[in-house]
C-alpha cells in the first residue's frame, strides 16, 4: 500500500526558493503567476492496515518539521 | 575541562573543534559517534560541529536529530551540561527541539562562505563571558541553510529572555531580526552559524573564535 506525505510550507514563511522559480517563469513569459512556494511529496510503501494517524505520527516525529511546515496524508 | 564531539556521518568540522577545543582547554576531546547510547561520565561540553550530517537529506539536521546519541545529549543538555552546536550543529538543535525555531535555505539562495561581522549580544552566558556586550567580533560562516525563522512570538521572547546570544552585524542569510546565534532558556545550550573553530590561532587570520572556548573554559575551570 502506498503513503503519499505531501510536506508544505507554512503560510508566511518565506519561501527564497518559490521566489526564484516564480521570477524564472515570469522570465518565460508565464506572466499569469502570481506566487510559487516548492514542498516535497514523500512517497511511502507501508504494510496493509497501516493507519492514517500512524503515517501522521511519522509526519510529525521526522518527515516535516512543524515549525515551518504543514503536511497532508494520503493513503491508498 | 572535558569535553566530546560528536561525530555523524557527514559532519566535517569535528577534526577542526577537537583541535580547537584541545588548544584551548589542553585536553583531547572524546570523540562521540552517532549511534552510540551512551555519554561518559562528567561531561563539561558536548559539542556538535558542522558538516552535512546525513547528506542534509530531509532537511538540514534532521535525520542527525534522531540519532541514538541525541537521546542522551537531550537528557544531558536538561541536567544542565552545556551544549553548542556550530553550523550543521546549530541545524540539528533546532531539529531536535532544544532550541527553538528553524533554519532555512539562504534568503539569497547562494551558499555564503566568508568572514562576517557579529555583535555579541548577551554576554551573561558560559559562552560568552570573555567578550564585552555588544563588541563587534569577527568569524567565518560557510552555510547554504542559516536563515533563521521563528515565529513573532518567539523571536520576542528570545529577544525579552535574553537567548540571543549573536547577531550579524551586517547582512548575510536573511536570518529574523539578524540572529546569528542563540540560547535555550537557561543558557546552557548554544547553537550558532558562524564557526569560532576556524578562529582559535592568529595563522587562521583571527582568534575570535578562541575567546568562546576560553569564556566555557573560565565557567568550568
Amino acid at each position: 500500500m502506498k503513503a503519499h506525505v505531501t510536506v508544505s510550507l507554512k503560510p508566511g514563511v518565506l519561501d527564497p526558493q518559490g521566489r526564484a522559480i516564480h521570477h524564472a517563469l515570469e522570465g518565460l513569459g508565464f506572466g499569469q503567476v502570481s506566487d510559487v512556494r516548492v514542498g516535497k511529496v514523500i512517497e511511502l510503501d507501508v504494510a496493509d492496515g497501516t493507519t492514517v494517524a500512524q503515517i501522521e505520527e511519522m509526519a510529525r516525529k521526522l518527515l516535516a518539521n512543524t515549525v515551518i511546515e504543514n503536511f497532508r496524508v494520503d493513503l491508498g | 575541562m572535558k569535553t566530546a564531539v560528536v561525530v555523524f556521518p557527514g559532519s566535517n568540522c569535528d577534526r577542526d573543534l577537537m583541535v580547537a577545543l584541545e588548544l584551548v582547554t589542553g585536553q583531547a576531546p572524546i570523540p562521540l559517534w552517532h549511534d552510540s547510547n551512551e555519554l561518559p561520565e562528567m561531561l563539561d561540553l558536548i559539542a556538535l560541529p558542522g558538516g552535512f550530517s546525513h547528506g542534509d537529506y530531509l532537511r538540514s539536521g534532521a535525520i542527525a536529530a534522531r540519532a541514538q546519541i541525541m537521546r542522551e545529549v537531550m537528557s544531558a543538555a536538561g541536567r544542565g551540561t552545556p551544549v553548542m552546536g556550530i553550523c550543521n550543529g546549530f541545524q540539528v538543535l533546532t531539529e531536535s527541539g532544544l532550541l527553538p525555531g528553524a533554519l532555512m535555505r539562504n534568503a539569497g539562495l547562494d551558499f555564503v562562505c566568508r568572514d562576517v561581522r557579529l555583535e555579541v549580544v548577551n554576554t551573561q552566558t558560559p559562552f560568552t563571558s570573555t567578550y564585552a556586550q555588544g563588541e563587534h567580533i569577527t568569524l567565518p560562516v560557510a552555510h547554504h541553510d542559516g536563515n533563521f525563522q521563528a515565529d513573532r512570538e518567539t523571536l520576542d521572547r528570545l529577544e525579552q529572555q535574553g537567548q540571543i546570544a549573536f547577531r550579524y552585524a551586517e547582512e548575510v542569510n536573511g536570518s529574523a531580526r539578524n540572529i546569528a546565534g542563540i540560547l535555550n532558556d537557561r543558557r546552557n545550550v548554544l547553537g550558532l552559524m558562524p564557526h569560532p573553530e576556524r578562529v582559535v590561532e592568529p595563522a587562521h587570520g583571527g582568534t575570535d573564535g578562541r575567546r568562546m572556548f576560553e569564556s566555557l573554559l573560565n565557567v568550568l575551570a
